[in-house]
This record gives structure tokens, sequence and C-alpha cells, in this order.
């Protein structure tokens, strides 16, 4: 199956550090930067030579292959063919606990990926990175951002203070939906809370894992909150979520649903429906197994050919060579999921 | 079966599985029943007289501060309305009640007791903790599983403490009324810490499986992006609280360290099972040097260590959908629970899909609980 | 159509619920502020006897965060999974399609009309009767909880009188 035309909906280019983005900050923010040592800020997600960081071979490059646009177009988009990629940045705003601070780095980094990605080559676009902190100073950036057609999507990340269908974010919703913006939730953590509800887990692999659980609790919360039932043309992007384990959630919350929807009555329907309407997920790391029978009974449980839309993840290790679709989709379900689905999420894609 | 209630019931006559699913032939075993005292002081001639006093002054204190539950439930104690024993008390706390309602009326063979409430669990006082899971565990030798020989006993453990839990294993291990070791999913640390491993080094040396069952106050939110608004968010997410234990058993090593050790997940479903599973081999495979303690694949340890109970039977609208997923965990792995009296409770007649097949059912209900539970 | 006379109107007063089987199947039938209900006591979803189930209103929103409420009392909510039924129409809330109690037609009718017709009286399965009615388990017709109660059809008073379909 041929990748031309495909719109990578998740690439990440290498995390800038301070100093990059020192360019694009006020001389208060830039001395402050100086004065108190802010010369790197970092999480315990993505450590630098983790194997799932950057794959090997992109990361023997020379340039590595996340380190500029020409070598991610080297790497996917010349090589493949792609349309698009969109570009999101994972540089750790969202845990300074100070909401100024995460602003003048929230603008600091749109600015920093507008100057030396997107204007670099026409076929990227970019995700706005918010200040979580502040819903206020999200929704400041998001309209800052609106004007730029090159940003298709704002960008959360899945674990963060408190669930994000509570009604303090809807703010940033109401500006997304105005804007045609999808909301993209990313793996990933403030690390304001342990990644799990029973604490700090040992090992990175069980932090990474953990964020699959992370995102049942988004979306529940989106859903039992009734922010799709508020902004219906909202478009919700789980990125880097996997997707084998949504039918399952989806069968538990709609059970429950049955019995106590009179908490939530605005929840007038089955959660399934919202997830049909409003909730796309990115392809990778695609978590089945590598045959294309479970891949085709995982596909039924979706339920739909509509959800998936297409990403590399990159450069993160989540496939070999260029392995990059799993076995066993149809023709049809590959072009949904490599174009139309994509192209019909992301209303600013032109 | 979806349709009118007369035309179901015509149906409920010539179902091929009434016939084979008798009451009393079917040996069924339940892994979740829902046994609790109806206050204080019918717990008090099990508590030392210090912990009863403290108890009466202080109350219990929980490591999520609320001093019943977080979420308000969907029913009175999120119990079945139609479980209330006449004499005013808890459901779960009448013997006759559960025997009429439960226990004959399904056939159930064996019960396997599973307490919450005052049992200490979640306890901020570590000394509390234990005391009342000295008490609790004695209140269901005694008063439940001594007269009624279906019932069988949990060890309850005060598990935040290991070296305490380990002398209460100790101390009832020997006794053949208590078949398995009862945690619960939320807790300090996730749970194949090291500070838990003695806990499930004394399980195997009495050849008890551990049951991990949902619910708990570990001192965290409940989710790692902070406390959700809704009962109906806890209630799905109570399978993010399993997948936390499984994953913590997997890759600290539990199973390689401990194995012949049973464990079992009670009361969080089981679909989410084959998602996690694949996630982590495949994590493993890419970053296996993290974890070089680990000599097979997590898949193959899930598959060996872990049983999960049923209840609440995940129901989508696609059954096929629950028969895959079934198949993909293992028909061996999967064990009925009513979770009796709470409202969410599981009919063994009723809660299967119809295409799951009577062998496979039978399995299920009954067979598989023989080889995980101690029994006998 | 058979007409089954459940009970002396004045045994089911305002609140009161009654349990009956009739011709095998189980059935509720409820007084909600001076108005009789008959509905199949068979929960559609998993077999659960209604009889004990709550009585509560209807709540829809009008957007997230509000709670309209109305029809106070109309709404009898299953005892197990909590799914609620419409006593006007035996539909259920989430699945008004599919999953449904069969409703039946009930009414008062004189002692004398009654006598006149040669009407059958019902048998009585007490509230407290506990579990699962479902057929295959319990079956009601044979077994030995649900002993008829019979009562006289006397000319001077007047009856609930439910009526099942052949
Ligand atoms: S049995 Fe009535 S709601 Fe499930």
């Amino acid at each position: 199956m041929p990748l031309t035309g495909a719109v990578d909906c998740d690439v990440h280019p290498l995390t800038p550090v301070p100093a990059d983005l020192v360019p694009y900050m006020d001389a208060y923010w830039r001395d402050t930067l100086e004065v108190r040592g802010l010369d790197f800020w970092e999480t315990i997600a993505y450590p630098a030579n983790a194997p799932l960081t950057i794959r090997a071979d992109w990361r023997a490059l020379k340039p590595r292959a996340d380190a500029s646009p020409d070598a991610m177009a080297a790497t996917l988009l010349d090589r493949h063919g792609f349309a698009h990629a969109i570009v999101n940045c994972l540089f750790p705003l969202q845990s300074f606990r100070d909401a100024n601070l995460g602003a003048a780095f929230a603008r600091a980094c749109n600015d920093w990926l507008a100057d030396t990605w997107l204007s670099r080559d026409a076929r990227l676009r970019g995700a706005v990175v918010l200040p979580v902190q502040s819903v206020e100073m999200s929704v400041e950036e998001i309209e800052r951002r609106a004007a730029d057609p090159r940003f298709v999507q704002v960008l959360l990340q899945v674990m963060g203070d408190q669930p994000l269908g509570k009604p303090q974010f809807w703010p940033i919703y109401a500006a997304a939906e105005k804007h045609g913006f999808a909301v993209a939730i990313h793996a990933g953590s403030s690390y304001h809370h342990p990644v799990t509800g029973s604490g700090w887990p040992t090992h990175y692999i069980e932090d990474y894992a953990a964020q699959a659980a992370g995102f049942h609790t988004q979306l529940g919360s989106l859903i039992s909150e009734g922010v799709f039932v508020k902004y219906p043309k909202l478009k919700v992007v789980l990125s880097e979520s996997g997707v084998s384990w949504l039918p399952s959630y989806l069968w538990r919350l709609s059970k429950f649903w049955r019995g106590i929807r009179n908490e939530v009555p605005w929840i007038d329907r089955d959660p399934l429906h919202y997830v049909r309407e409003n909730v796309r997920l990115t392809l990778q790391p695609f978590d089945v197994p590598d045959d294309a029978a479970t891949v085709a009974r995982v596909m039924d449980q979706l339920g739909s050919d509509d959800l998936i839309l297409f990403s590399t993840d990159f450069p993160h290790w989540q496939f070999d060579g260029d392995a990059m679709l799993p076995k066993g989709l149809s023709a049809a379900q590959t072009r949904k999921i490599l174009i139309d689905n994509p192209r019909a999420t992301y209303a600013r894609l032109a | 079966m979806t349709l009118d209630a007369p035309t179901r019931d015509t149906d409920a006559h010539s179902d091929e599985n009434a016939a084979v699913v008798k009451p009393n032939r079917l040996a069924i075993i339940d892994g979740d029943v829902h046994t609790a005292p109806s206050s204080l002081s019918e717990l008090a001639p099990f508590l030392e007289r210090r912990w009863l006093q403290h108890m009466q002054t202080y109350g219990s204190r929980k490591r999520h501060g609320s001093n019943y539950e977080p979420y308000p439930k969907a029913a009175p104690r999120a119990m079945r309305r139609d479980a209330w024993p006449d004499d005013g008390g808890l459901p779960g706390s009448s013997l006759e009640l559960l025997r009429t309602q439960h226990l004959d009326h399904y056939g159930v063979e064996v019960g396997i007791m599973g307490p919450l409430g005052l049992s200490g669990q979640g306890e901020i006082n570590l000394d509390l903790s234990a005391a009342l899971a000295t008490a609790i565990n004695e209140w269901q030798r005694d008063v439940m599983a001594t007269p009624e020989p279906r019932l069988k006993a949990s060890i309850v453990v005060p598990f935040e403490d290991a070296a305490a839990s380990v002398r209460e294993i100790e101390r009832l291990g020997a006794d053949r009324r208590f078949a398995q070791v009862f945690m619960l999913t939320r807790s300090m640390d996730p749970l194949g810490a090291r500070r838990y491993w003695p806990i499930y080094e004394a399980a195997q040396a009495y050849d008890l499986p551990v049951g991990f069952h949902v619910f708990g106050a570990g001192g965290h939110p409940y989710t790692g992006t902070g406390w959700p608004s809704y009962y109906i968010e806890e209630g799905a997410g109570h399978s993010t609280s399993c997948q936390t234990v499984v994953t913590s058993l997997v890759m600290e090593g539990v199973f390689e360290r401990f194995p012949k050790l049973r464990t079992v997940m009670i009361e969080g479903g089981f679909g989410w099972l084959p998602a996690l599973t694949w996630r982590l081999d495949k994590l493993f495979e890419r970053m296996r040097d993290e974890v070089p303690h680990l000599q097979r694949r997590p898949s193959e340890m899930i598959r060996e260590h872990i049983w999960l109970t049923t209840q609440p039977m995940e129901e989508p609208v696609a059954r096929a959908h629950l028969n895959e997923t079934m198949e993909w965990i293992g028909w061996d792995k999967l064990l009925f629970a009513s979770d009796y009296p709470h409202w969410d409770f599981d009919d063994p007649f009723r809660a299967f899909p119809a295409n799951v097949g009577d062998s496979r059912k039978r399995q299920i209900l009954t067979t598989n609980g023989k080889a995980v539970y101690r029994l006998g | 159509m058979a007409r089954h006379v459940i009970a002396p109107v004045a045994d089911l007063p305002v609140g009161a619920r009654k349990r009956v089987i009739l011709e095998g199947r189980p059935v509720l039938v409820l007084n909600i502020k001076g108005e009789l209900f008959a509905l199949s006591d068979t929960c559609p979803h998993r077999g659960a006897s209604l009889a004990e189930g709550i009585l509560t209103g209807h709540v829809v929103a009008t957007e997230p965060g509000t709670y309209v409420y109305s029809r106070e009392g109309e709404i009898l909510r299953c005892p197990w999974h909590a799914w609620e039924f419409d006593v006007r129409t035996g539909r259920s809330w989430c699945d008004p399609k599919h999953m449904r109690l069969m409703q039946h037609a009930v009414s008062v009718a004189s002692g004398v009309s009654l006598l006149e017709s040669g009407c059958v009286s019902a048998s009585e399965a007490p509230i407290k009767e506990r579990g699962c009615v479902s057929a295959s388990e319990a079956p009601l017709q044979q077994e030995g909880p649900y002993q008829a109660t019979t009562f006289p059809v006397r000319v001077e008073n007047a009856y609930v009188v439910v009526d099942t379909p052949d």
C-alpha cells in the first residue's frame, strides 16, 4: 500500500532546550532564564537515551532524524510521499507550577515551531502548545495563533492537575471549536500527580504503560462532563494513545451509563455515540499483535473505520523499517486512515 | 435476547442452557460475595478493647479523607435494593437472607467472601488497620464460614504494613476456612513494589491465591490526572486501577520471584486485559534492558499467574466481541463472581451471553474456581 | 384475554404495590397517586424482580450542569442495575426500543360485575419473596415459595382487575 498523500498526525521534533527558546522570549524572561539557571527543563518522560525515545537507526543518522525539518523530511515525507505531517512539540512546559512561566514557554515554543519547522517545509503543520496551568492564558495563546493557518490543533497532555472534561477547561474548547482547531490530547504528564492512582511505578515501562490509563480517564471525563454536548463540533484527537484499549473501556462506560445516567443526565445517548462523532485516535503506537486476524478483530471491535488517524509517532520507536501500517487492513481502511480521516478531522488542514 | 418481557420469558423456558444449568447440579463457585457486619458493635467481640474505644472516639480515617467513600453510589451503600434484611441490618450481614436469596437460590457451592468497609484496609493508622483486619477475619470465620461452610473467608491483610500482613497470614493460613488473601487495587505504591513482597511470599507458602479487589484508599487521587467528578467515571475507571496492579506485578518481577503465586483480579471486569498485555509485550520488547530481572514476556507471566473474575460483565452490543475477548484471555482464566449484594450484581445464569456455550460457562462458573482458590 | 382479580381496592391504597403471578408470570401492580399500573415484573435486562425498585422522577438536561426534573414517582428503577422504566409505557430509558416491560391493562371492577362474569382470582407472590424470577431457575408455576392466596369476591366490594393477553 503506497503511503503517498498520507497525513502523518503525530511527529515530534527534537525537543528544544531553553537556549533554543530564548530568542523567542522577551527581555524579562530571557534574563530570568539566566538569573535562575533555567538552562534545562526536563521531566522523566522520554529519557534522552531510552530506546523508545528515538529509533536507533534514526538516532544514528548525522544529524539525527528529528534534528531538523530537512532531516525529518528525508526520513519520512520525501521518502514516503506524505502530504503533510503535524508536528507536536513535547517540551514539558506543563510541568511548571507557575502559570506565567508556563505561558512564556508556550509562546516561545509556538514561535520556535513556526519559525524553525513550519516555515522551512510547506508540508508541515503544527500544534499550539498550551500553558494549561491557566485556562485564561491558554485561550490567549489559541487566539494568538488562530490567524496562522499552519497551526491545525492545540496540544494538551493526558495527565495534568485535573481531568480535562471539567467545566473549568471549557473556554479552551470553546476557543478551539471557534477557530476550527482540533484538540490533541497527547501522552505525557505534568507529573503533578503520580502517573497511577496507586502512586509512582518503579520503571519507565510502567510509566509509559500507564499513559493508556490516562486516556481512559480523559475520555471518560470529556464524555461524562458533557464537553461534546456543549461543543458538538469539537474534534478531540487522542495522540500516542494506543487504540486497542478503547472498545472494552466503552463497554464499561456504556454499561455504567445505563444504570447511573441520571448522575449525568446531559448524556442522553450511549457514550459510544460521542466517540464516533467527536473523538479520533492516532495510529502509533498500534498496540495489537502483529497478525492480520487479530488486527481485523480489533478493528471490528472499534466498530468504525473513521476513528483512526495515521501517525508514525516519529521519531519514537513504535515500528521497525517501514512497517508503520498494521497487517490485515483492507485497502479501503488504509485509505481512510492515511488520508480521509485526517482530512475530515482537521478543519484547518487546507 | 433483547426482546420484550413476555417473549423473553418464553425464551428462558426454551433456552437450552436452562436445562444444563440446574442450580443443584452446577456447583457454582462465586468469587466475590460481600458479607459485612452491620455495625461496629457486631465487630466488637473480635476487636481489642483499645481499638474498639479508638473507633468509637475517632472513627475510621482512610487515605481518601472521606468517612465512607469519595463518590456517592448508585444506590444506598451500593447495595441491591432487594438485599436489605428485614432486621434492619446491612445487606450481607444476615446469613439467613444470604442463604435464601443467594446461596440456595442459585446453587452456590462456594462463595468467597470479600469484606469491605470495616476491614481496616486503607486506614491511615496502621495499627488500627491491622486490628480491624484481624477482627474482620475472625468475624468472617466465626459468624459466617463456621456456621455456613459454603462460605469461605478471605484473609484480609493490612497490606500497607507487610510485617503485620505476614503475621496475619501466618496466624490464619493453615485454617482451611480461609481460601485467599485479600487486598485492594488502590494502594500507596503500585502493588508489585518490593515492600509488598513478603505478603506474596507468605501467600505462596500457604498455597493461598491473592485477590486484588477494586477500590481502596492509597492516598493518591484515583487517576494519574486527579479526581474525576462523577461516580460513573470512578466505576468505569476501576479497570485502570487493575491495570496498574497487573503492570506492577509483572514488571517488578513478582511472578519470577514467587513462581507458584496465583493472583485474582476482582470486580474490575476483564475486557481490558488483552490490550494491556499487548502493550506490555511491545514495551518489553523495546526496553527489556530496563527490567533485566524478567526472563519471560509479560504475556507469558500474565497467562500463567493472573485470573480475573467476570463481574461486572462487559456488555458490548455485539456479543461476539465478548466471546473473542474471553478467548484472548483464556477460558481457563476467568472466574465467575456475583458481587452479591451490591447493585452491579451479576446473575450466574443470565450474565453470560448465550454464545459462550455451556461447557465454557461451566468452566467459568465452576471448574476454574476450583483450580484457583484453596478449597477443601 | 383473561381477567384476573388481584385484590380488593382497599388492599392497594395510594403508594402500595403488589406482586402477583398471572399465568405463571410475575406482574407488579402499583398504585401511584391513585392511578393503577400493571407491568411485567421481570426486568428485561437480567431478570430481576422490580418489586423492590424505587420510584423516582425523570431527569433530563437542557445542557451540561442542568437538571430538569419532572414526573416524580413515575419512573421505576430496577433494584439491581438501576435501569429506569417508565410506568406509563413500560419502556426503559436507556434502550426504549428493545428493553421494555410488558404492560397489562388494569382496572377497577365491582364485585357484582365480577361475579356475573365469573372472573378468576390471582395467586399472590408476596413482595418479600426474593430473588430472580427467571423461569429457568425458579419455575414459578410449579415451585413452592409462591403460595396462592385466594380471597372471596364479594358483591359489596370493588376489586383491582388485571388483564393478560391470550
Ligand atoms: S436486572 Fe434490571 S437493570 Fe439489570
